[in-house]
């Protein structure tokens, strides 16, 4: 494949929505956690719960934190690498995340703050509600954000005026039935991602005997609450597979590597899909299986890849493999998750030291999951970038020169790598070092604000902490 | 879209993008200041202080950028779009100068033998982000090329002496505004220093800003600005007022008072915006894109109309409400 601009603004775009996306799914679902833990303490008047919530809510100021400034590039390359793409479907995209900003604007102009630094100044129930409505903001974020990109998916609710595609329905265009199952299957990931964060948080304290109390009530929380949604998200999955059947066959054809029509239509479970001379090498394959999972019996007839002109396929290895991923990160989510309730009902949970390690080893589960789902998503939507309606080499900025993106790409790479070196280590740090050391930095509180969260985390192990700048 | 009059939408939204540029110019433009100023001392102590008057601030400041751009996306993407294919190198070097700054104001004090690469980056960053915002402005009074709705020139285009100027004289606009600030917010060793410099500071930006207008009121490329001045000679009490705030911001510091120099600054680059204001309206992009041929469908507009009367409201409320809880001198810091 020749560099040109197309592709490396594609790789350009992937590399940065990437980054971006781990902090927001991890956010999104922090938020729901915190708000979880401070009712559980309302409502028992546990101490504990206490104590665990202030150790997550450091963690979430950071993590917000990254997730602004990894936000803010994106704000920027719609226009910096797809100006046609902006300058035709900006009157849908632009409204749908102008809100997405001003969700993020509201919440950290007002419950954010709070949450930072009210704990003091209101009453816990005014404190709690704060809470839910910090975890709400970021469940509306996201809603934005799917609205959109379930419309590149599926454009519902427009005109074409001028060549330019303009809004003519905007229920179709936010709540449309795309969206009703996106938006769960993300949120559900969200809160699966964080909830196995938590649960091997409580496994790695447990498996170096620090923080015990603390450390159950993560474990025994998270494992719970994961073993509670992963059935839904899985029913969602489902459900999100049958509209890519429905509206974007050449995407499912593409996931399933089916290359042929095929009545009844097997199903591949692994094999390598050869994309030069269309057909799977090493391929396990279970007859008619393919024919009941997209039509629910076992005789259908169902769609290959040679149906579609090849300038209308998209590529294969990657959804194919993304999409087995991520139902296998689902899967083991399910297995660490319902084996350790049930380890919970025998009353063995904390001294099952191989189960530990194979809890805090599935903390990237989420991640992985999420990652490999929108890869899935976006690069078997290829060769559209608005399906059926806007191709994505003609989306690109028509000025832009190889050189251009080349360069852009590689700042990209070399800032991203600097600042987030420095930020995972400092999360890191953070987990290391567990609840209770925020005392020590103890002045951590002062310098932050709603729109100055990394400031939050203190600094738990060098002297020259934040503490030392109170008296210069 | 809308013929040659623009709606009373899209009038609504180029008047918060407006306001929302000239906030955004005026707060972030004091803490790029006091991060170029800082790059000026190797005093470890004057250093922290400066660090400290902008600290609860200068994060809010940004938001008023992103609200730029998202506002632009949403309300003139044609306007978004070729802004940013034009500005790609500068844009670029924009985010990653705002980036590094970002890091290095929470890094710096978390670690000892790192704290010069830091501190070079909060500089440098500061910096790089005043200059192509003013290389910018300069490069779009010469005027963009575009063509159907898209930007057709080079990437370089930008990188004119006019535009290098331009950019230089902003670098030192916002160190103006930057010691001004310090002058506000200090007391003691800092503030005299910051005193000292804002003569020099007025003295500078005055010969640039005056040499670039002079340049604007005669070259080729600025004879749709020149016709709008001459059409419009009212326009011509912005750059006046823009002088004499000036010179009250140089009275000002000789007199100690220590508001006037913030105060006359800040409305040295009010005068300054509403220069350019009488220069280029309609145009938003000169001079290609007018207000009128580049806003989005009434219907896009009215939709984010609803969250913007509530948002924006509350992000001004904000804004004003941190600068209260944080008024007054430093003294210790804030942390
Ligand atoms: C499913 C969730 C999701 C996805 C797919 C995206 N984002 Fe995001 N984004 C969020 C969820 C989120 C969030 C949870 O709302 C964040 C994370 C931290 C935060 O402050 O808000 C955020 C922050 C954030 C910010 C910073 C806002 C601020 O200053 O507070 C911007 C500008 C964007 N995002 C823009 C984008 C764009 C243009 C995207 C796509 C192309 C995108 N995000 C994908
Ligand atoms: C609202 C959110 C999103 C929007 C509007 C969006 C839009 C886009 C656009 C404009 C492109 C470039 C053109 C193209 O190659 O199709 C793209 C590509 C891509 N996006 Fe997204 N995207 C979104 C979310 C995500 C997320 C969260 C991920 C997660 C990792 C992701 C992964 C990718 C990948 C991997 C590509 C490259 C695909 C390829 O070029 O083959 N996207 N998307
Ligand atoms: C049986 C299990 C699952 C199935 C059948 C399934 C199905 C799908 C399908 C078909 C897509 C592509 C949708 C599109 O092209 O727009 C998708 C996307 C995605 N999946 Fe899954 N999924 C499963 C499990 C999971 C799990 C466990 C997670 C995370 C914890 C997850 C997270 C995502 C994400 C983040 C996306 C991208 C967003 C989207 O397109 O909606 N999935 N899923």
């Amino acid at each position: 494949m020749a560099l040109d601009p197309v592709i490396l603004s594609r790789i350009q775009f992937a590399f940065v929505i990437s980054f971006h996306i781990i902090f927001p799914a991890f956010t999104i679902g922090l938020a729901a956690w915190l708000a979880t833990i401070e009712g559980a303490r309302l409502f028992t008047g546990n101490t504990l719960y206490r104590r665990v919530f202030d150790f997550w809510l450091r963690v979430f100021a950071v993590s917000f934190g990254m997730g602004v400034v990894t936000g803010i590039v994106m704000a920027f390359q719609f226009g910096t690498n797809w100006s046609v793409l902006a300058a035709k479907t900006g009157a849908i995209q632009g409204p749908l995340l102008g809100y997405e900003g001003f969700t993020a604007f509201l919440l950290e102009a007002t419950f954010f703050g709070v949450m930072l630094l009210g704990r003091e100044r209101v009453s816990p129930r005014f404190y709690f509600f704060a809470c839910c409505m910090v975890s709400l903001g970021t469940m509306f974020s996201s809603f934005w954000i799917l609205a959109n990109n379930s419309w590149m998916q599926v454009p519902l609710g427009h005109a074409i005026v001028d060549g330019k595609i303009i809004p003519a329905d905007w229920m179709q265009i936010v709540l449309g039935p795309v969206q009703m199952v996106r938006w769960p299957h993300m949120l559900f990931a969200a809160f699966l991602t964080t909830g196995m964060c938590v649960a091997a948080t409580g496994a790695w304290y447990t498996l170096r005997q620090v923080h015990r109390d603390e450390g159950r009530v993560m474990l025994h929380w998270g494992l719970a609450l994961v073993a509670l949604i992963i059935p839904v998200q899985l029913y969602f999955g489902h459900l999100t597979g049958l509209y890519v059947l429905k509206h974007q066959p050449a995407k499912f054809a593409a996931i399933e590597a089916r290359w042929k029509n095929e009545q009844p239509a097997s199903e591949v479970l692994l094999g390598w899909p050869d994309e030069a001379e269309e057909r799977n090498l090493f391929a396990i394959t279970v007859p008619r299986l393919g024919s009941m999972i997209a039509s629910g019996n076992w005789t259908a007839a169902e769609v290959g890849l040679e149906s579609f002109v090849k300038e209308d396929r998209p590529p294969v290895v990657i959804p194919f493999f993304a999409f087995r991923i991520m139902v296998g990160m689902g899967l083991v989510m399910l297995a660490v998750s319902w084996f350790g309730n049930f380890l919970r009902w025998r009353g063995t949970l904390e001294t099952k030291r191989w189960f530990l390690w194979g809890t805090f080893l599935s903390f990237p589960s989420g991640f992985v999951a999420v990652l490999t789902g929108w890869f899935t998503a976006e690069v078997g939507r290829q060769p559209w970038v608005v399906y059926g309606l806007l191709r994505t080499r003609d989306a690109v900025t028509p000025s832009l020169t190889t050189g251009d993106v080349a360069f852009s790409l590689a700042g990209y790479v070399l800032v991203y790598a600097v600042v987030y070196s420095f930020g995972l280590h400092y999360i890191y740090c953070l987990l290391r070092d567990g609840p209770g050391a925020d005392a020590k930095a103890g002045a951590g509180l002062t310098g932050a604000t709603g729109s100055r969260p990394l400031a939050f985390a203190g600094n738990p192990d060098t002297a020259t902490g934040r503490s030392a700048r109170q008296q210069p | 879209m809308s013929g040659l009059q623009p709606s009373n939408l899209a009038l609504f939204w180029a008047g918060v993008i407006a306001l929302a540029i000239m906030v955004y110019v005026i707060l972030d433009g004091f803490d790029l200041g006091v991060g170029i100023l800082f790059g000026t001392t190797a005093d470890e102590a004057k250093r922290v202080s400066m660090m400290n008057t902008i600290a609860p601030f200068w994060d809010g400041n940004e938001t008023w950028l992103v609200i730029v751009g998202a506002g632009l996306f949403a309300t003139f993407p044609t306007v978004y779009a070729v802004f940013l294919s034009a500005f790609y190198i500068p844009v670029l070097l924009l985010l990653f100068g705002l980036i590094f700054r970002g890091v290095a104001f929470e890094f710096r004090y978390r670690s000892q033998r790192m704290r010069w690469l830091w501190d070079r980056g909060f500089f440098i960053g500061s910096v790089l982000v005043a200059f192509v915002q003013g290389a910018a402005v300069g490069a779009m009074m010469r005027g963009i090329r575009v063509v159907d709705g898209q930007y057709v020139g080079g990437s370089f285009d930008w990188l004119h002496p006019f535009a290098v100027l331009t950019g230089v004289g902003l670098v030192f606009g916002y160190a103006l505004l930057g010691a001004a600030w310090l002058v506000l917010k200090s007391d003691g060793a800092l503030r005299d220093w910051a005193y000292a410099r804002i003569g020099w500071l007025v003295a500078i930006v005055f010969v640039i800003i005056a040499a670039a207008f002079a340049t604007v009121l005669r070259v080729d490329a600025g004879a749709v600005a020149q016709g709008h001045l001459a059409d419009r000679a009212w326009g011509w009490v912005f750059p006046l007022l823009g002088v004499a705030a000036l010179m009250a911001a140089v009275w000002g510091a000789r007199a100690r008072r220590d508001a006037l120099p913030f105060a006359c600054t800040a409305l040295f680059f009010v005068a300054a915006f509403l220069t350019l204001g009488v220069m280029f309206w309609p145009y938003m992009v000169p001079y290609a894109l007018t207000v009128a041929n580049a806003a989005a469908p009434d219907v896009s507009l009215r939709f984010l109309f609803y969250g913007g009367v509530v948002v924006l409201p509350v992000v001004a409320i904000y804004t004003i409400g941190v600068y209260w809880v944080f008024r007054g001198k430093v003294h210790g810091g804030y942390g």
